[in-house]
């Protein structure tokens, strides 16, 4: 509106019309700015989480196979007599048999028969001692294996080992190169996927390390985590949502949930080792406890999570329940509850999720001890993903610095999967809705 | 509503249902009715009237108690229903509401199906012994909402599939399908659109043969033309209890004219 | 478009009223012809009836405004629905007067029985109590078929109506001129003769109502008064 007594000669003040088109230049700049700014930090993201990938793959994608060695085996009966079973020169009669392939070889040198030797695993005598133990009639004939190669011939063959290097600094001398490149050549080496990485326990020797153990570990404990943490989180939640008074005393608690969703891992571990371990003498490294730690970790997540969704149930659908004469009860765990559900799934599988990847208080329970059978029981000693990772990683040998990365590519892929399960449940259950 | 033809015959007697004595209600130190008296009758459709905030949904809650869900809610004076005080201790208010039915102002059909939704109050209270009971009331009751001809093919389908209007009546046919006496209805139209909102009037009218209905509505419009005996309600009192024709032609309190012809806000 | 309201009740409340108009409608005609009759025969008792008649005739008049006012309260109608009802009310004004008019032709009556009889005078107004009977049933006929053009048709016929009139208010005077015992019966008949004019032009007023009911609009042309007496001087 323009004014009447403006001073005379001062400029036309503007409609709002005009004022708005003159600051729209300056709006629409700054609105791209936000949209450029918004882009360029999703894209650093998509940086940062492709160089770990791409990382994690480049170094780990060679654990996913390994070497094996297919040879003829004489099972010689002065070696291996059955009347000394289990007992046995197995590793002999390996040795001479991969010896008859290489003709260069000179068996009578004991170095070079070593040497021979060890080109194979060291898992390799007792896989010929379990197939005759088997069946004994094997004696005396000849069998058929295809057995893993050790770690430094599945570098070599995997040519992570620079052949160039001088022959001190190497793991494999230049006369084991000759010999490997023998088998080669015979087409006796070849390099199927590597499943043991799922089928075998942790062990001394890369080549033969796999995550049975620690796959057996990290399941028991989160089916104990979620069996205790689940049951007690709702029912907590719902207490504290649905019943009970609004008092101080409510605040209070919901004050120190909230801070237990905060409180460092690590002090998790701690309390674990003091109280269940400590006072009520539960085996260490156990699963078992290891789930019990998880729960205690996971259920103020899970409250949390449940008291949100609860809160979103329309109040109209309480009231309608309610006006037909529903008791207060009947309300929650036949109205309320179920409409809850998707919310509650989707915070279960995310703190279950969270949970599968938590080290420090699973090392502080001890279940960073180097195991090399897969646990029968939640009560048997074992380890659990992300502390068979440490573990490995602590280890210098070549081939466990692949296995590290693969076994992360594999925790990574769980945890990606459950992630998947709660958005498909989220959106499931949403429709209905 | 108020039937011509009934001129030419006699009033019929009608029973008083739910009977209201100096009913106080207190929303913390907020005095949010004061001292209201008033009868329902059986068999008639009485409205509460009055502007925003004057206190008739709350006295409407009132009367299936549904005010004690809110904590801070307290509520004195004599409310009976049949002669028997409804907030005496003896009383449990889940049987309460058996008999004394609500329908909201926006439609609330559980995301469950037709059937279900319709089955649900009679399941809790027992009031079917088999099956082919059940499917008996919830048939009855679909009728009596006047929505059974256009839900009968599907009764397994959700009960928020349908439109407005006939959630509305989806809603009513699963307020009576407990076979309340009492029906109460706050604003059950304001979220309808004229055409659905004709409809449910015509269904209150029907009702009206069988049950006793209270309908709080914000549309003097609606109360004239739905109820037989009209209340209203200002800044907490009961200014004006009367029949319908009489108050909308010729009303005894100025207040009560001023709110009618819009003289007030 | 359905003729039905979603709301029974309302199409109930209409047709009540309707039909105490048409009630009402044939309680007049009765009057109209039963007041004639009484005076062509000279018959008091009939007139009587007439005369008592007509407290039904008000009572219905009250009823019908009670109901209407109780229905624009209650139901706020619109378009035709408002526009029946506002009919209903005028009509049931026209309809009360033309029944006033019939109480008044029977109470003259009376007295003119105890007088000598003036010839020819009866014959006429029967002729015009019977046009304006006719008037009125056709008018109330197109009120329940909603038939303006029938309704129209009415307005016009109110022309032959005025001039009977005319012409009786003629022939009276001659007569009073001619025969001064005759005057107090003359005056009567006079009487008689413009209350039945009178019922005529309220006849025409239902049927304008009808008219209005129907299209909505006013009628465009003043009615045409062909009734000259208050203009015309006679010499004599």
């Amino acid at each position: 509106m323009s004014d009447i007594t403006s001073a005379p000669g001062a400029p036309t003040p503007k409609s709002s019309t005009e004022l708005v088109a003159a600051s729209l230049k300056r709006r629409h700049r700054k609105e791209a700015r936000l949209k450029w700014i918004g882009i360029g930090a999703i894209g650093v993201a998509f940086l940062m989480l492709a160089i770990l990938v791409g990382s994690l793959v480049s170094s780990g994608w060679q654990a996913f196979t390994q070497t094996h060695v297919t040879l003829e085996v004489f099972v010689d009966p002065e070696e291996i007599p059955q009347e000394r079973l289990p007992r046995g020169g197995f590793d002999d009669a390996l040795g001479a048999s991969l010896g008859r392939m290489l003709p260069e070889a000179d068996m009578s040198q004991r170095s070079v028969r070593k040497s021979v030797e060890r080109i194979l695993s060291n898992g390799a005598q007792f896989k010929l001692r379990d197939m005759v133990v088997a069946d004994p009639a094997l004696i005396g004939k000849t069998i058929s294996m295809r057995v893993p190669v050790s770690d430094p011939y599945d570098q070599l063959n995997k040519n992570l080992i620079d052949r160039n290097t001088p022959e001190q600094n190497r793991r494999v001398k230049d006369n084991e190169i000759a010999f490997f490149d023998a088998l080669k050549a015979q087409g006796a080496i070849s390099k199927p996927l590597n499943w043991a990485l799922f089928t075998n326990a942790d062990s001394r020797f890369p080549e033969l390390a796999g995550l049975k153990g620690a796959l057996a570990g990290s399941f028991w404990a989160l089916l104990t985590c979620f069996l205790i943490s689940f049951p007690l989180g709702i029912g907590a939640a719902i207490y504290l949502e649905e019943f009970a008074p609004k008092n101080k005393l409510s605040d209070f608690i919901e004050v120190n949930i909230n801070n237990l969703a905060a409180v460092p891992s690590v002090v998790f571990g701690l309390l674990a080792l003091a109280v269940f371990i400590g006072w009520f003498g539960l085996p260490r490294s156990a699963p078992f406890v290891g789930g019990l730690t998880l729960a205690l970790m996971t259920m103020p997540t899970i409250i949390i999570a449940t008291r949100a969704a609860l809160k979103s149930v329309p109040p109209s659908i309480r009231e309608a329940a309610l006006g037909l004469g529903a008791s207060k009860q009947q309300v929650v765990f036949q109205h309320v509850l179920p409409l809850a559900m998707p919310g509650v799934l989707t915070g279960t599988i995310i703190g279950l999720a969270q949970a599968l990847g938590e080290t420090a208080p699973l090392l502080l329970i001890g279940m960073n001890a180097f195991i090399t059978s897969a646990p029968s029981s939640p009560f048997d000693s074992a380890t659990a993903l992300p502390t068979q990772i440490f573990i490995w990683a602590d280890s210098p040998e070549r081939g466990f610095v692949s296995r590290t990365s693969a076994a992360i590519l594999i925790l990574l892929g769980f945890l990606v999967a459950m992630n998947a399960v709660a958005i498909y449940l989220r959106q499931k259950f949403e429709k209905k809705w | 509503m108020y039937d011509i033809a009934r001129t030419e015959s006699a009033l019929e007697q009608t029973d008083i249902k739910i009977s209201a004595r100096n009913v106080q209600v207190f929303y913390g130190d907020t005095h949010a009715i004061k001292d209201v008296d008033v009868d329902i009758e059986d068999k008639t459709v009485t409205a509460f009237i009055g502007p925003s905030g004057c206190g008739k949904s709350t006295f409407l809650r009132c009367l299936n108690r549904m005010n004690d869900t809110i904590d801070i809610c307290r509520v004195q004076g004599d409310i009976l229903l049949d002669g028997e005080d409804i907030y005496d201790p003896k009383v449990d208010p889940v049987q309460l509401r058996a008999k004394v039915g609500m329908v909201f102002q926006k439609p609330n059909p559980f995301p469950k199906s037709i059937y279900d939704n319709i089955a649900y109050g009679p399941r809790i209270h027992g009031l079917a012994r088999s099956k082919a009971e059940l499917d008996e009331i919830v048939e009855k009751s679909l009728r009596r909402g006047a929505i059974w001809e256009e839900v009968k093919d599907r009764l397994d389908a959700p009960g928020t599939g349908l439109s407005g209007g006939q959630q509305q009546r989806l809603c009513i046919a699963r307020a009576i399908a407990t076979e309340p006496e009492v029906l109460l209805m706050d604003e059950p139209c304001s979220a309808l659109d004229p055409i659905a909102t004709a409809q449910v009037e015509e269904l209150i009218d029907e009702l009206r043969q069988s049950y006793s209905v209270v309908i709080v509505t914000h549309s003097m419009q609606q109360a004239a033309r739905v109820s037989q005996k009209t209340a209203f309600f200002h800044l907490g009192d009961l200014v004006e209890f009367g029949e319908t024709g009489h108050i909308f032609t010729n009303p005894e309190d100025p207040r009560t004219e001023s709110y009618i012809t819009g003289r007030i806000g | 478009m359905s003729d039905q309201h979603i709301a029974t009740a309302f199409d109930r409340d209409l047709e009540a009223i309707q039909a105490r108009i048409m009630k009402m409608g044939g309680l007049v005609e009765a009057a109209i012809m039963d007041s004639a009759a009484s005076l062509e025969a000279r018959d008091e008792e009939l007139a009587e009836k007439v005369t008592v008649g007509d407290a039904a005739i008000d009572a219905l008049e009250d009823l019908i405004n009670e109901e209407t006012a109780r229905l624009i309260a209650l139901r706020a109608p619109t378009a035709v629905d408002l526009r029946v009802v506002l009919t209903v009310m005028k009509i049931s004004g026209n309809l009360e007067r033309i029944g006033d008019y019939a109480k008044n032709i029977a109470k003259r009556t009376g007295v003119l029985a105890q007088m000598p009889p003036v010839p020819g005078a009866t014959a006429s107004l029967r002729r015009m109590a019977r046009e304006v009977e006719r008037m009125l049933k056709d008018t109330l006929d197109a009120y329940i078929q909603r038939d303006a053009d029938l309704a129209r048709d009415v307005v016009e016929r109110d022309l032959e109506v005025d001039q009977m009139y005319n012409a009786l208010f003629r022939e009276f005077l001659t007569f009073m001129m001619e025969d001064p015992r005759s005057i107090t019966a003359c005056m009567h008949l006079h009487f008689i003769a413009k209350n039945i004019e009178r019922m005529g032009d309220h006849a025409t007023g239902i049927a304008e109502q009808v008219v209005y009911l129907v299209t909505g609009d006013r009628p465009e042309d003043r009615r045409v008064k062909a009734d000259d007496t208050s203009t015309s001087l006679l010499e004599g």
